[in-house]
């Protein structure tokens, strides 16, 4: 209701449903929003259009056979999924992998990340309207990103390649001079992209101060990843936990000050940046060496239970194992980064208007695969 | 004929057919008739051909390149598809309206190339109110847009047609004010007169005027960074959602016939329409019209798009009140100084568009931000 | 390096604030009584020392007699960490309650597991099927779930 002196016009809120079937609600992902006019009062989202039981099908599946699952989980980055997976059946299995293995992870979980960021940025830009051309370059990217992985595995999308002890095949010899090859050109690539659009007018109107997330919320809703960290919260797993070997190299975790848009997607721009700096400094030292330690092919790790987690490039990935000395685990659970940062979504975007639900919606960045499982 | 002596001989000033013209007024009227429904539908299938695949290029990809040499056969495959799709209405549209809206959003869009010269006298209707004819019409594709949005039955058609009237309204007056400037150097409000008083193109003269007439023009028909109306990422396709078929194929026309007309009034206006030394003036005429509709081609790749509240703040708070100022300061120099030098009044215009433009982006806000719900 | 706290330390303090509330403390987890459980959550959240201001994850597992919801908690100041289990012996009606007050990350994940394993959270303030729709029968991850 608002008034106006003597004279009270009546409005009424009214529930717009932003579908399943939407053009930018990444994958399929519901929320019926009650509007006022344009200011969004109230959202609910409505998930489980992607359900399909991974947990439960877990169980029926060995442990190696569940690595093509965990590629499914959360499509845009599986090779991270399936670095968590590895982990947590070598902490259950206290399985030690060679030191080339650890390394060639390491610069495919730094690619992985690259390549993360390049749709995640490119598709909160082209939510803000930009009309996909940042899209298109980040896409052009990408795609050399993916030619890296097909030569090393063979996919582009639903990779498969690591595995309990290590990674399934070596690197051929032509994947370090064109990992070089991209190295060179990367950086320059950041650049120009920054130069468009770093202190664009029209982006700052639309990101600045937009869908602020306090650093209390983020930390009391278990938030992680570049949402966390723009919003202040100075904590990543490669530094706060290392796994692998990333205690062994040298890189700064960004963040951010006020939990804004702008901040989320300037955190998400230097992480590149950093990954970077990682793939460079592994490139130098990769040894030679066996690329997978002597695991039996139907793996039985001890009874017991197991929880290891990684720094996705969206957040905190975490699989927790239990096992019960048989050839499938008894119970895998899949710690859902992008379920849980969507936690906070409904205190973001209320007064704010339809194009920042959008925008907000955007820049959590999050993929339907790894909330609904 | 009656009417024909009435109209040659009366005292108010109306349309006039050139003395040396063969064939009388009928025939003059049938054969620019004719040539400006065919410019509009070629022009319109050339804009569709340049906007798509200049978009490609900008994006680093390439564009239609299939139908026809280079894609040149594009925009007939697209009409030819449109028609033939099946025409959908939905059970609780108005009928009536649904079915007229289309019509009346087209009619005005043709209307606007009755006054605009092709050559020295060559046009429809030599009106002497000519600028002042093209704006009343303009509006009233308005309220074509708004029956389309309301007879949808639909809240995304309704939110996205009611943005689309606030903002239409809004900016008709920098738009006004801007042409205002360009009347009083010309000193007539007919466009022939207009072209013909441009030995020197009033963009020079008008830097200030010509910036505030193209943005307030893309804002008024719909492009990019202000397409806000019907933003695919957020309101599925806005006011036009629910139109398919035929029906849809007049709104396509009437978003690319508004924006050919815009840009012919601004190469009228500022850019000295047809004159030029080498080339016949009509081929001159449609040069210019395909570079300013390419600028506006360019604009819509680069920027990201405004919000709604930040759109309105554009236009209330900055467009207006530099329209007035541009106003005053030309209306000086034309009583003061109207036989001053050119180049010192282009010095001095651009000049203080300069600095206007700079100062007054510092002291407002865009847009208002977050509302307590 | 994120230190797993020992059990027996905070077993002992835990002990001696709410007595009787520890059913078992393990070697890398504590498992306390349901009906402490908001009790201690509580405790190990505001305490000095102990801080466990971020909620990892909660999840349930089905070992054929009894449910067992595990709760992972960590500290982001002092970097430790902490494995919270509760045990459900009832089968037809599990209820477990609801930590949403305390960490609210925790709302969409008790809501799968009420959809997919049964167990209620008391005091959840929106307790629905979270990926199943509506009006479905039986809760799938269950062991003795059967198509």
């Amino acid at each position: 209701m608002t008034t106006t002196g003597e004279i009270t016009f009546k409005t009424e809120p009214f529930v717009l449903n932003f579908g399943p079937v939407h053009p930018s609600t990444h994958g399929v992902y519901r929320m019926r929003a009650t509007l006022d006019g344009e200011v969004v009062l109230d959202i609910e989202p409505v998930f489980g259009y992607l359900h399909r039981g991974i947990e439960k099908l877990a169980e029926e599946r060995t442990y190696t056979g569940f690595i093509p699952l965990t590629d499914r989980l959360d499509y845009i980055s599986p090779m991270s999924n399936n670095l968590g997976y590895c982990l947590a059946v070598e902490k259950l299995a206290g399985i030690k992998v060679p030191e080339r293995a650890e390394y060639i992870r390491v610069i495919i979980a730094e690619l992985q990340r690259l390549a993360n960021h390049c749709i995640a940025v490119g598709s909160f830009l082209s939510d803000c309207g930009a009309m996909f051309t940042p899209f298109m370059y980040m896409f052009r990217e990408r795609e050399k990103i993916l030619d890296l992985f097909d030569m090393v595995c063979g996919q582009r999308l639903t990779y498969n390649y690591m595995r309990i002890g290590g990674v399934s095949q070596d690197i051929p010899d032509e994947f370090l001079p064109a990992l070089h090859k991209f190295m060179g050109t990367m950086p320059g690539m950041i650049e120009e992209w920054e130069n468009l659009l770093k202190q664009n007018e029209i982006l700052l109107a639309r990101t600045k101060g937009v869908g602020i997330l306090p650093r209390e919320m983020a930390i009391n809703c278990g938030i992680s990843g570049p949402v966390a960290r723009g919003s202040g919260v100075k904590w990543d797993l490669r530094k706060a936990d290392p796994y692998s070997i990333y205690d062994r190299f040298e890189f700064d975790i960004p963040t951010g000050e006020v939990g804004d848009c702008y901040d989320r997607y300037r955190v998400r721009v230097e992480e590149m940046k950093q990954s970077l700096r990682i793939i460079k400094q592994a490139m130098e030292k990769i040894p030679s060496g066996p690329i997978r330690a002597e695991v039996p092919h139907l793996i039985r790790p001890p009874a017991g239970e197991a929880y290891a987690h990684i720094e996705a490039p969206k957040g905190e990935l975490g699989f927790y194992i239990v096992s019960d000395n048989s050839i499938a685990p008894y119970r895998c659970h899949v710690r859902p980064t992008s379920l849980i940062n969507l936690t906070a979504l409904r205190e973001m975007v209320k007064g704010w208007k339809v194009a920042d639900l959008i925008a907000i919606f955007g820049s959590i960045d999050i993929t339907m695969g790894e909330v609904d499982r | 004929m009656a009417i024909v002596n009435f109209m040659n001989n009366s005292p108010l000033p109306m349309q006039v057919t050139p003395a040396d013209w063969p064939g009388g007024y009928w025939w003059h009227w049938v054969f620019f008739t004719v040539i400006l429904i065919v410019f509009v539908l070629v022009m319109v299938m050339g804009a569709i051909y340049i906007e798509r695949r200049g978009l490609g290029r900008m994006q680093s990809r390439l564009g239609p390149n299939r139908v026809g040499p280079f894609g040149l056969l594009q925009p007939v495959a697209d009409a030819v598809k449109v028609l033939l799709k099946e025409n959908i209405v939905p059970n609780s549209a108005d009928k009536v309206v649904h079915w007229l809206a289309p019509i009346i959003a087209f009619v005005p869009a043709m209307m606007i190339f009755a006054v605009v010269p092709f050559q020295n006298g060559a046009l429809l209707a030599d009106l002497n109110i000519g600028i002042l004819y093209v704006i009343a019409i303009s509006s009233v594709s308005t309220i074509g847009v708004f029956m389309a949005g309301w007879g949808s039955s639909n809240k995304y058609s309704l939110l996205g047609a009611m943005r689309n009237v606030a903002a239409v309204v809004s900016y008709e007056i920098p738009l006004v004010l801007a042409v205002i400037g360009v009347v009083l150097m010309a000193g007539s409000l007919s466009l022939n007169q207009i072209v013909l008083k441009q030995d020197i193109p009033f963009i020079l003269l008008q830097p200030l005027g010509f910036l505030l007439f193209f943005a307030a023009g893309c804002a008024e028909i719909n492009r990019s960074p202000f397409d806000l109306f019907e933003a695919d990422q957020e309101l599925v396709a806005g006011f036009h959602t629910e139109y398919s078929g035929m029906k849809f194929a007049m709104f396509y026309l009437v978003e690319y016939g508004e924006a050919i007309a815009m840009s012919a009034i601004i190469t009228t206006l500022f850019l000295s329409g047809w004159r030029g030394p080498l080339l016949p003036p009509w081929l001159w005429f449609i040069l210019k019209i395909l570079i300013v509709f390419f600028l506006m081609v360019w604009t819509r790749t680069t920027f990201p798009r405004a919000r709604i509240d930040q759109l309105m703040a554009l236009a209330w708070k900055f467009l207006l009140p530099l329209a007035l100022i541009n106003l005053f300061i030309t209306a000086i120099q034309v009583l003061v100084w109207p036989d001053a030098l050119p180049w010192i009044l282009i010095f001095i215009n651009i000049a203080i568009m300069v600095i206007l433009i700079l100062l007054w982006s510092k002291f407002f806000k865009l847009g208002w931000g977050r509302i307590e719900v | 390096m994120t230190v797993p706290l020992a059990i027996k330390e905070i077993a002992s303090q835990i002990e001696k604030k709410y007595p009787g509330s520890i059913e078992e403390a393990a070697q890398n987890s504590l498992v306390v009584k349901s009906d402490s459980l908001l009790a201690i959550a509580g405790y190990l959240k505001d305490t000095e020392g102990l801080k466990f201001d971020y909620f990892n994850y909660v999840t349930a597992v089905d070992y054929y007699t009894y449910f067992e919801v595990v709760y992972q908690l960590t500290s982001l100041e002092f970097n430790h960490t902490v494995i919270l289990k509760t045990r459900c012996y009832n089968r037809e009606n599990p209820a477990v309650p609801s930590v949403t007050g305390l960490w609210q990350g925790a709302d969409f994940q008790e809501r799968e597991i009420f959809d997919l394993m049964g167990i209620r959270f008391e005091g959840h303030p929106n307790l629905k099927r979270i990926f199943l729709w509506e009006g479905f029968q039986g809760h799938p991850l269950r062991k003795d779930y059967l198509q």
